[in-house]
C-alpha cells in the first residue's frame, strides 16, 4: 500500500502504533484536516481533552460558553468554508445541548461531525451519572450516528463519520464514544473512507434526463430558475451562471441559495418565498417552465402547493432522490450532482435572451421598489429602519462581507437587502429557524475565513438566546462584527400578531438590558445608535475596526417586513402592504 | 393522485447494525403512520437484514416513505408492494387448557378444519400453531375463544415478492 497525500491531509496512516482511543480520536481529526474544533469539556470526554492538550499545536480547540454554541460555530465554519465543522461535548447534558444545532445542520444540509463522550460501556443503561441515550435522541436529526464501545472501532467509525457528513447531500453525524473506549488501547492505523456499500451519495446524472430538461428549456418562452443551496454545496456557481447567461433565464434564489450568483447580476431577480421579492413570487405562477436547481420546495418557498406554478412544466435538478416529487410533482427530474448536471446541460441549451419576459420582472421590481424597498432603505420617517442599516453595511463592505443572520424580521431584511459578491456569504438558519444561531455561527465563520469581513445581524430576541458567546469572541479574539437591530419586540411574531391576531401582543414585548454595557463587560468595543445622523459613521467605524465590535441600532418598534405571502396563501397573492 | 388507503408491505434491506430499527421506526412515527406489523430477520444474503413492515397508507405516502428509507446510510434498498404483488403469511400460537380437548369434542374438529398443528401437549395445557392469512387466524381465534384461550400470540407478516429483488447484484457492483 502506498501513502497518498490529499489536501495536505494524510489519506492513509500505515505505520501501526499502540495508542489510546483518545489519542486515536485526535489523530483521526488531524488526518481529516480538522484545524479547529468547538466544544466544551466534561467528565466523560476528559481523556480526549487531555490528548487535545498534548496536540494543541496541531489542532485548535475553541471553548464555547454553551454546547449549542459549539454546534452553531461548527456550522458557521462549515457554511463559509465548505469543510466539515466539528463539535465536541461530554455525555448527558453536554450531548443533549448539541441537539438544536444538529437538527439545524440536518435540515440545512450542513456537514458537521459531533463527538460526544459517554459513560463506561458497563454502565450503559444503568442511569449512571450524566448518562443519556444520545444515539437514540439524535437519530431523527442526524444523517448517521453511531456509538463506539471499543477503542479498536475508532479509526473506521470516524473515517466513516467524515465521509458521510461531507459526501452527497451533506449533514450532521454524531459519534458517541464510551469512556472505556477512550482510555483503552488499540493498534492504530488510519484509512480515509471512500465508499460504503449501502450508500450512494451522488447518483449519476442520466444524460436522457438532461436532454429532456434541455428540450423543455429550449422550447420555453417564459422560463424561470429557482436555485437553492444545492448550487453552493455542489460548487456549481460558475456552471449556474453560464447556464443562465447562455439561455437568458431570469433566476431567483431561496434563502440558502443566496450569494451563489452576485446580487448585481442582471439575471438575478431576487429571493422567492414568504418575504421574497415581488416579481419572482408573482411570476412563479406565470412562467411556462420552472427550473428548480438544488432546492427542495420548502413550504416557505411555495406557499400553498395547490396553487404553486400549476401552469408550468417543472424541471428539478436534485442530488437527493427523496426530494423529487416530495412537495411538487416534476415533469423532468435530473437526479445527480448539480455541477455535473449543469455541465451536461450547458452545451444542449440554445442561446436566448427572453427580453420581454425579463422586462416583466423589472417592471414588477419597480412596483416593489416604489411601495416597499424605497421606504425600507431610504426612509423619510423619523424612526430608523432595519433596511437602512443593511444599506450602510453594503456601502462600507462593498458587498464583500459574509452576512450571518439570526431568525426573524432582521433575517428577512438581511437576506433581502444585503449585497453579495462572493458565494457562501449568506449564513443563516433557514430550515429550522433557530433563534440564537447567528452569534456563535459568526464566530465559526470568522475563524474559518479570517480574511473575510463577517457581520452578524441579530435581533434583540435571538441575541439573548446565545449572548454568552460574547465570552468566546473575547477569549478567541474573533473579529466578528455584531449588529443588533433592536426593536424591543420579538418582531416577526409581533408582526403576525398584528396581522392575524388583532394586535394582541402576547409575550412579544421585550424589556432589554443595557446591551452596550454587556458587550463592554466582555471588553468588546460597543456603540449604540438611536438617530439616523449617527448611523453612517457608526457602521463605518464598526467595519473599519480590526477587532470585534458591537453595534446596537434602535429601530422602529412596529415596522413590518413586506412583501409577504401569508401562511397558506398562493405565491401570486403576495402582499406589498 | 391516488388517495386510497391500502395495505402495503414495505421491505427494507439493511446492514445489521444496532440502532437501525430506531431510525426506521422514527420515520414512521414522524409522519404519524401506525405500524401494523414489523418483522426483522436475516435476508437471503449473509450479513444483510430484511425488515418486513405492514402499513395502511396511500400509494403516494408509500413512495415517499420508501425514499426516506433509501436515504438512510445503512439501508441498501427499500421497496413497497401491494398484497397482490407478494406471497405472505402470518403465524400464531394458542395455549389452551388440555382438559378441553376431551370435554369439548368440537375443538378437535376446529383444529382439523383450520389446518393448525398441535406443538405440544401436557397435563395442564396444549399449544396450537397456525400459519396463514390474517382472516384465517382471526377466524380460528374466534372459534377457540368460545372455549377460553389461556394465551394467544401472533407474529408479524412475513412476505416474499413475486418480482425479483436484485440486492446481490447491487452489492456485487459496489465490490467491483
Amino acid at each position: 500500500m502506498k501513502t497518498q497525500t490529499l489536501n495536505n491531509t494524510e489519506e492513509v496512516i500505515n505505520k501501526t502504533e499502540r495508542i489510546t482511543g483518545s489519542e486515536a480520536i485526535i489523530k483521526c481529526l488531524i488526518a481529516e484536516g480538522v484545524d479547529i474544533l468547538y466544544g466544551y469539556p466534561g467528565g466523560a470526554i476528559m481523556p480526549v481533552y487531555d490528548e487535545l492538550y498534548k496536540y494543541r499545536d496541531k489542532i485548535h480547540h475553541v471553548l464555547t460558553r454553551h454546547e449549542q454554541g459549539a454546534t452553531h460555530a461548527a456550522q458557521g465554519y462549515a457554511r463559509i468554508s465548505g469543510r466539515v465543522g466539528v463539535a465536541m461535548a461530554t455525555s448527558g447534558p453536554g450531548a443533549t445541548n448539541l441537539i438544536t444545532g444538529i437538527a439545524d445542520a440536518q435540515i440545512d444540509s450542513t456537514p458537521m461531525v459531533c463527538i460526544t463522550g459517554q459513560v463506561f460501556s458497563h454502565l450503559l443503561g444503568s442511569d449512571a451519572f450524566q448518562e443519556t441515550d444520545i444515539v437514540g435522541i439524535s437519530t431523527p436529526v442526524t444523517k448517521w450516528n453511531h456509538q463506539v464501545t471499543k477503542a479498536s472501532e475508532i479509526p473506521e467509525v470516524l473515517a466513516k463519520a467524515f465521509y458521510i457528513a461531507k459526501s452527497g447531500r451533506p449533514g450532521p453525524v454524531l459519534i458517541d464514544i464510551t469512556k472505556d473506549a477512550q482510555v483503552s488501547e488499540l493498534d492504530f492505523q488510519y484509512k480515509k473512507c471512500t465508499g460504503i456499500r449501502s450508500y450512494i451519495p451522488v447518483p449519476k446524472t442520466k444524460p436522457d434526463a438532461v436532454k429532456a430538461a434541455a428540450d423543455l428549456i429550449n422550447a420555453a418562452k417564459k422560463p424561470m430558475i429557482v436555485w437553492g443551496q444545492g448550487v453552493i454545496l455542489g460548487q456549481a456557481e460558475n456552471e449556474l451562471k453560464a447556464v443562465i447567461e447562455k439561455a437568458g433565464i431570469p433566476a431567483a434564489w431561496t434563502i440558502l441559495g443566496a450569494s451563489a450568483i452576485p446580487t448585481s447580476h442582471p439575471l438575478n431577480i431576487g429571493m422567492v418565498g414568504m418575504h421574497g421579492n415581488y416579481a419572482p413570487n408573482r411570476l412563479t405562477n406565470e412562467c411556462d417552465v420552472l427550473i428548480a436547481i438544488g432546492m427542495r420546495f420548502d413550504d416557505r418557498v411555495t406557499g400553498s402547493l395547490n396553487t404553486y406554478a400549476k401552469q408550468a412544466k417543472i424541471i428539478h435538478f436534485e442530488i437527493d432522490p427523496a426530494e423529487v416529487d416530495k412537495n411538487v410533482k416534476t415533469d423532468v427530474a435530473v437526479i445527480g450532482d448539480s455541477k455535473d448536471s449543469l455541465t451536461q446541460l450547458l452545451p444542449l441549451l440554445n442561446t436566448n435572451s427572453h427580453e420581454s419576459w425579463l422586462q416583466k420582472f423589472n417592471d414588477l421590481y419597480d412596483i416593489e421598489f416604489e411601495k416597499v424597498i424605497k421606504d425600507d432603505i431610504s426612509p423619510t420617517k423619523e424612526g430608523l429602519t432595519m433596511g437602512e442599516v443593511l444599506k450602510q453595511i453594503n456601502i462600507e463592505t462593498k458587498g464583500n462581507a459574509a452576512i450571518v443572520s439570526d431568525v426573524g424580521q432582521h433575517q428577512m431584511i438581511a437576506c433581502r437587502y444585503a449585497d453579495f459578491n462572493i458565494t457562501k456569504s449568506n449564513i443563516t438558519s433557514g430550515g429550522l429557524g433557530t433563534m440564537g444561531f447567528a452569534l456563535p455561527a459568526a464566530i465559526g465563520a470568522k475563524m474559518a475565513a479570517p480574511e473575510r469581513e463577517v457581520v452578524a445581524i441579530i435581533g434583540d430576541g435571538g441575541y439573548q438566546m446565545t449572548i454568552q458567546e460574547l465570552g468566546t469572541i473575547f477569549q478567541q479574539k474573533a473579529a466578528v462584527k455584531i449588529v443588533v437591530l433592536n426593536n424591543e419586540f420579538l418582531g416577526m411574531v409581533r408582526q403576525w400578531q398584528q396581522l392575524f391576531f388583532d394586535k394582541r401582543y402576547a409575550s412579544t414585548e421585550m424589556t432589554n438590558p443595557n446591551f452596550v454595557a454587556i458587550a463592554e463587560g466582555y471588553y468588546i468595543k460597543a456603540k449604540k445608535v438611536t438617530k439616523r445622523e449617527e448611523l453612517a459613521d457608526a457602521v463605518k467605524e464598526m467595519i473599519a475596526s480590526k477587532e470585534s465590535y458591537f453595534l446596537e441600532v434602535c429601530v422602529e418598534k412596529e415596522d413590518n417586513v413586506f412583501p409577504m405571502i401569508p401562511a397558506g396563501a398562493s405565491v401570486s397573492d403576495i402582499r406589498l402592504s | 393522485m391516488n388517495e386510497d388507503i391500502k395495505t402495503f408491505t414495505i421491505s427494507i434491506y439493511t446492514e445489521n447494525n444496532i440502532g437501525l430499527l430506531n431510525r426506521i421506526s422514527a420515520i414512521f412515527q414522524r409522519r404519524h403512520i401506525n405500524i401494523e406489523s414489523l418483522t426483522t430477520s436475516q435476508s437471503e444474503i449473509e450479513g444483510v437484514n430484511r425488515f418486513v413492515i405492514v402499513v395502511n397508507i396511500t400509494e403516494e405516502q408509500a413512495k415517499k416513505i420508501v425514499g426516506q428509507f433509501e436515504k438512510q446510510v445503512e439501508v441498501i434498498k427499500a421497496y413497497f408492494h401491494t398484497d397482490e404483488e407478494t406471497i405472505y403469511t402470518e403465524s400464531c400460537m394458542f395455549k389452551i387448557k388440555s382438559s378441553l380437548l376431551f370435554e369439548e369434542p368440537q375443538i378437535q374438529n376446529i383444529i382439523k378444519e383450520s389446518n393448525s398443528r398441535i406443538v405440544t401437549v401436557n397435563k395442564e395445557f396444549f399449544v396450537l400453531e397456525k400459519s396463514g392469512r390474517r382472516n384465517e387466524i382471526e377466524s380460528l381465534r374466534r372459534d377457540l375463544n368460545v372455549f377460553g384461550i389461556m394465551q394467544f400470540v401472533r407474529a408479524g407478516r412475513i412476505a416474499v415478492t413475486k418480482d425479483e429483488m436484485k440486492i446481490s447484484e447491487m452489492l456485487m457492483a459496489f465490490n467491483n
